[in-house]
């Protein structure tokens, strides 16, 4: 007998390193959620992947977003993310767009 | 906790320091202006993401206060739509001696306004728009 219980696994992040695949929730702000009209969301990437990875995701789905080729600073678990940093499963991605409190 | 909803009230910031050693108390109120590059404003909408935005006035706040140790800080951004003539912003610095709890002041809201992830949103007779995002 075959057994597929591997389908309804209990650890779905398990499975999706299985295939090399990770979760991250994305989250935008100000000027760029008016233009998606999306405050949060979840994107699968490729592991190793990073922010400029889920920018070009992002800005494969919302056509607002197109015209901006550089990812904007982002921030990965509320850290300002340095250049080249690497996202892992269940991070929280922030993009951040020109800062202008005070 | 240094975000709160609406407009700031000074007394309130400027309460959280009550020092017998100092002898000077600098205030910086940031506030919501009638006009932004000629155009006429009439609010502010401030968003932040907050539990961010927490720590990174945490960390300027720390940075401050570890470059002037003599000084003690308390500092308050409001979230939200904030009117003309409201403060969107309140830092207080007090010290034994003044010229500290000046530059502690300066550097405290410029080092804000670099870092922490706060957005405004203008709002006037000519419509609504984000402040700082250049359209490429």
């Amino acid at each position: 007998m075959v057994s597929f219980a591997w389908i309804n696994s209990p650890d779905p992040a398990s499975d999706r390193a299985r295939i090399g695949l990770m979760k991250v929730r994305v989250l935008l702000f100000a000027v760029l959620r008016d233009l998606t009209g999306v405050e949060s969301l979840e994107v699968e990437l490729a592991e190793g992947a990073g922010p400029a990875d889920a920018w070009r995701e992002l800005r494969s789905r919302h056509a607002t977003l197109a015209p901006f080729q550089e990812p904007p600073l982002a921030a990965v678990n509320e850290e300002y993310a340095t250049p080249g940093v690497v996202l892992h499963d269940g991070d929280e991605l922030a993009f951040i767009p020109p800062v202008s409190g005070g | 906790m240094y975000l709160t909803e609406g407009k700031v009230d000074v007394e309130i910031v400027t309460g959280r320091l009550a020092r017998e050693i100092d002898g000077a108390l600098v205030v910086f109120a940031g506030m919501v202006r009638n006009h932004h590059r000629g155009r006429e404003v009439e609010s502010i909408l401030y968003e932040a993401y907050e539990s961010m935005a927490e720590k990174e006035i945490g960390r300027v706040v720390a940075g401050v206060e570890h470059e002037w140790p003599e000084v003690s800080v308390a500092v308050c951004h409001g979230l939200g739509r904030i009117f003309v003539g409201e403060c969107s912003i309140v830092i207080a610095c007090s010290s034994p001696h003044r010229a500290q709890a000046f530059d502690a002041c300066r550097a405290m809201i410029d080092r804000i306004k670099e870092t922490v992830p706060i957005w405004k949103k203008e709002r006037g007779p000519g419509g609504e728009e984000w402040v700082g995002w250049q359209w490429t």
